[in-house]
């Protein structure tokens, strides 16, 4: 097939991202600079996201077999790209600048985030197993270099080496899942393998096999139970930007393409497959929230309630008709915007680079007393992640539980709501230690003149915005519902 | 525009109150004195000037005396739509009081972060009458979860432990949050089934009340949906099985956030049964009914007898506020005009009787430090007028005539004496536990022999001033309660209509 400027266009995000990795490489070669680096980086990522815009423009297109960039790819992008500038900005502050600060190399971070950021936005737009292989394994190999970035830390290195070698045996399952698929099928693309499965009414056993064994590659990215045994230690282990970036941009790649894949070939969630993903919705919800009750450290407490998150999603993805694609949009635009406020608390509270991030909970202690509004940050998202009225994450709830309801997903709905019910013991423990009595521990914490760096101001943006959707969601609304596939 | 500004002024004075202990630390008393003072002053505005006899009723659509709409989110057909009618502005009237008074109480309780303990009470009522006044179902919903936030922030940050450490202030606060949050989550499930199937009826999506009063429900549908704005309520109202956060709650909550919660975040449950859980589903509501009611009769003798057991006396009102609920339970779904009256009349008098006794329980911690009554006792002799005081309260509360308790009750019994003799005459006999631990109440910790003789401080003139206003008030509701049932006349005849035509319809039926 041919290009045409057209397609350029429509790739553009995507080219303007490689294009910078290749520039901030260069520049590194060129002369070690952290700001130089940040800078150049920042720049490339937002001409991505303004290029969004025209890309928007010429969709829906399909630019190779492989990629389609429709409005849907478009939102996913704009959120992965956002996303991505958060967690550079975050690890701007966190990597410190001068003596202070992080001791080894600063420079290659922002190559391997803008690396996983590209496969994001491969993965996004991808409508052919292929792609969607080539985009998964661009976002999770520099994740790894990521995750063990602070390396003479223990816990980070053991995190980067468990994530790898799990990560590795999950992309083993799924080319193990596609190459059944493609026995069963003859094609690789989406809208093919729809078409033939949907031929022999429910799909065959080697069909429901493969796609079975795709969904057990994908849930484990995405840490749904039982596929979540990584995520604590990961999480606990990477330097918080990393944390956050793989709470939002990874798992919202990752949960777009599985949308995207649904969507075409509805087949592929019928017969017992669907079963399976109502189990792993209610399991999710279920053991995430309870693993998260008993813990004392604030990333693996996110962790796992980041596992419960997704399991809620699940229920709009089992749903997977009605205003379901909205409900995901929704509620992923909802949790990107409360785990980064989340993380970005915990990224202020550990910056500059000191060893080890403040991750325990007892550091948090009367932090109201200390830093009034990174707390006032912290509460707000600490009741968006619970889903109170006030805060985004009321809004995606809400659209969650009215697709559930939608679909009569009863017993999804149930255990969606025990499962806010037990989280919201656990959010509230860390909302209420903020403003306990001060202790005189030693501790760290964050600088004084926080918010008026890049990163504070990133941070208070974020949560202006989660309070802001909170009460008017409706431009957030429109936005996400103009972005259905193909459209 | 009023019924905004009457939302939006405890919400501002809040903030208010947050930024003005940086001047000093009374400021922020003095600035939520003055946002309550001119919510209650709204309120009264409001009651002289305006026409209730315009309220809901079946078969027409509502009409109420002001009303206020504003579209929102217009992917779901949400707007800010607010109206007010008797009921709504009685419920106004007593935050608005109420609200003033736990202000006051607080004076010298709150000592630490007074800036923020007064930015989380005047959100606390700003919720409640968000609660009162929203007419939409996900405004509803949405005021009814918020008010959750600050009240959690009451109780656990300026709460009491208690005496033996078991039960931190903490455990109590999370507990009345995870209770409430989650019943509140099947209400929206409830609301969200409402509002699907009129969505497929008549393909509009809108949580607007006066549309929703118009939905057809097949009488499954209409039985499941009652039960999830049921359990809602009541586990806010409390009704028994459901019960156990609040004993917890009061006895752990400072003085001001017992009083909101006895005096008004119990109102918010009854209120929506009358207004959202009747009118919208009458027909399973009648047929609901009889459980409703037998489970309203298990409160009052429940929560009687536990009140007796308590030593805390924060607990022992608590648990009497759960036997006082019981009768408002069964005068909602007795279906009676004269009983419903009475509902409201009860919940006004409850409202001021519990208020006063937590204020009271809050003066003697502050002079002994316990609320303990086993270590009371002979305080009669040791401190002045409080004793006096507390006796007229707790005759209040076992409904003495003349007191505003007394007409409720007995509006509630002599209305549904008619439809459910039975129940009515055991529930009756409930009054008199309700004297037994009363009584005992004040036996235990005003008479007897006394610890020391050493005399306690006396009462002062802001003491002296909240308990007597409220005494006056609660002999005025009881000596002449004609202007409060003629405000809500319009409103229960409404109700009593939705709930009567049912009722004629189930007993055709059987």
């Amino acid at each position: 097939m041919d290009l045409t400027i057209q397609h350029f266009i429509a790739l553009a995000p995507l080219l303007i991202t490689s294009l910078t990795i290749v520039v901030v490489m260069l520049a590194i070669a060129w002369r070690r600079n952290h700001s130089q680096t940040f800078l150049l980086s920042v720049g490339g990522l937002n001409l991505a996201l303004l290029s969004i815009y025209p890309a928007l423009k010429v969709a829906p297109l399909v630019v190779t077999p492989l990629l389609q960039i429709d409005s849907f790819a478009c939102l996913y992008m704009a959120l992965i790209l956002a996303s991505t500038l958060a967690c550079v900005t975050m690890a701007h502050a966190y990597l410190g600048d001068g003596k202070a600060g992080y001791p080894g190399n600063r420079e290659e971070l922002y190559l391997l985030i803008l690396l996983a950021a590209a496969g994001g936005l491969v993965l996004v737009s991808a409508q052919h197993l292929a792609g969607l292989f080539i985009g998964l394994e661009l976002l999770s190999v520099p994740v790894y270099g990521l995750v063990a970035y602070a390396f003479f830390n223990k816990r980070s290195l053991e995190a980067g080496i468990k994530y790898m070698v799990l990560s590795a045996a999950g992309s083993a399952f799924l080319l193990f899942g596609m190459a059944l698929l493609y026995a069963e099928a003859g094609t690789l693309s989406f809208a093919g393998i729809g078409k033939v499965l949907e031929a022999t009414g429910l799909p065959s056993p080697i069909a429901s096999l493969g796609l079975g064994m795709m969904l057990v590659g994908l849930a484990f990215k995405l840490s749904l139970v039982p596929f979540h045994l990584w995520t604590p230690d990961v999480y606990e282990g990477a330097p918080a930007p990393v944390a956050a970036f793989l709470a939002t941009a990874s798992k919202v790649a990752v949960f777009a393409v599985l949308v995207r894949l649904f969507q075409i070939s509805p087949v592929a969630s019928s017969g017992i497959l669907h079963d399976v993903l109502a189990v792993i919705a209610v399991a999710s919800i279920i053991v995430g929230n309870l693993l998260a009750l008993t813990q004392n450290n604030l990333k693996r407490l996110l962790g796992y309630s980041s596992i419960a998150h997704f399991g809620y999603l699940m229920i709009a993805l089992v749903a997977s008709k009605g205003m379901a694609v909205e409900a995901i949009g929704v509620y992923l635009v909802t949790y990107v915007l409360t785990s980064l406020g989340s993380f970005g608390v915990i990224t202020m509270m550990s910056s500059p680079y000191n060893g080890r991030d403040a991750d325990a909970m007892f550091e948090y202690r009367g932090l109201f007393w200390r830093r009034p509004y990174l707390t006032a940050v912290m509460t707000l998202m600490m009741l968006s992640l619970a889903g109170i009225p006030l805060t985004a994450g009321f809004i995606g709830k809400f659209y969650i539980i009215a697709t559930g309801v939608e679909s009569q997903l009863w017993w999804l709905i149930g255990s969606l709501i025990i499962g806010s019910a037990i989280g919201v013991f656990y959010y509230l423990r860390v909302m209420v230690t903020l403003y306990l009595a001060d202790t005189k521990l030693p501790r760290h914490d964050a600088q004084f003149n926080w918010a008026q760096r890049t990163g504070g101001v990133m941070l208070l943006a974020i949560a202006i915005l989660a309070f802001v959707l909170g009460v008017y969601p409706q431009p957030l609304l429109n936005l996400v519902q103009h972005a259905g596939l193909m459209g | 525009m009023i019924l905004p500004w009457l939302i939006l002024i405890p919400f501002i004075g809040g903030l208010l109150c947050w930024q003005g202990e940086r001047f000093s630390a009374t400021m922020p008393r003095w600035i939520a004195l003055l946002t309550m003072s001119l919510e209650l002053a709204l309120g009264l505005w409001l009651w002289s000037t305006g026409n209730y006899s315009y309220a809901p009723a079946p078969g027409v659509d509502p009409t109420w005396a002001i009303e206020f709409k504003h579209l929102w989110i217009e992917r779901f057909g949400i707007s800010v739509h607010l109206a007010l009618d008797g009921l709504s502005l009685l419920m106004i009237l007593l935050t608005g009081l109420l609200g003033v008074l736990s202000v006051l109480c607080s004076w010298k309780e709150i000592q630490r972060n007074v800036g923020f303990f007064h930015l989380n009470l005047m959100w606390i009522l700003g919720g409640v009458i968000g609660v009162f006044l929203a007419i939409d179902l996900f405004m509803f919903f949405f005021f009814w979860e918020m008010m959750l936030v600050p009240m959690y922030f009451l109780i656990a940050l300026w709460g009491h432990s208690s005496a033996d450490g078991k039960k931190t202030r903490i455990y109590a606060a999370t507990k009345f949050f995870i209770f409430t949050q989650a019943s509140g989550l099947i209400m929206l499930v409830a609301i969200l089934g409402l509002v699907l199937v009129n969505f497929n009826q008549t393909g509009v999506i809108t949580f607007d009340y006066a549309t929703l009063l118009k939905t057809q429900l097949a009488p499954g549908t209409e039985y499941i949906l009652m039960l999830g704005f049921f359990i809602a309520f009541a586990v806010k109202l409390p009704v028994v099985p459901f019960h156990s956060w609040l004993p917890d709650a009061h006895a752990q909550a400072p003085t001001a956030g017992s009083v909101d919660l006895a005096g008004i975040l119990l109102k918010t449950a009854a209120y929506g049964l009358l207004r959202f859980a009747l009118p919208l589903f009458p027909n399973a509501s009648a047929e609901f009914a009889p459980i409703a009611m037998v489970l309203g009769l298990i409160g009052i003798f429940y929560g009687a007898f536990l009140a007796f057991a308590q030593t805390d006396i924060k607990r022992l009102i608590a648990f009497s506020s759960v036997s006082h609920m019981g009768f408002v339970l069964i005068g909602i779904y007795s279906g009676s005009q004269q009983a419903l009256q009475g509902v409201v009349i009860q919940m006004i008098a409850h409202g001021l009787s519990a208020a006063a006794l937590f204020i009271l329980s809050g003066q003697l911690y502050e002079r002994l430090h316990t609320r303990d009554m086993r270590e009371m006792g002979g305080l009669w002799s040791r401190i002045a007028y409080l004793p006096a005081i507390s006796l007229f309260f707790a005759a209040a509360s076992l409904g003495l005539p003349g007191t505003g308790n007394f007409v409720g009750e007995f509006l509630i019994l002599l209305g549904a004496f008619v439809a459910t003799p039975w129940i009515t005459a055991i529930a009756t006999s409930g009054l008199v536990f309700g004297s037994v631990y009363s009584l005992i109440m004040i036996h235990r910790a005003y008479f007897g022999p006394a610890k020391s003789d050493e005399p306690l401080k006396g009462m002062d003139g802001r003491e002296m001033i909240m308990v007597l206003g409220l005494a006056v008030l609660l002999v005025v509701l009881g000596v002449y309660p004609q202007p409060f049932l003629d405000t809500s006349a319009a409103t229960m005849h409404g109700v009593q209509q939705w709930l009567g035509t049912a009722f004629t319809q189930l007993a055709s039926a059987r």
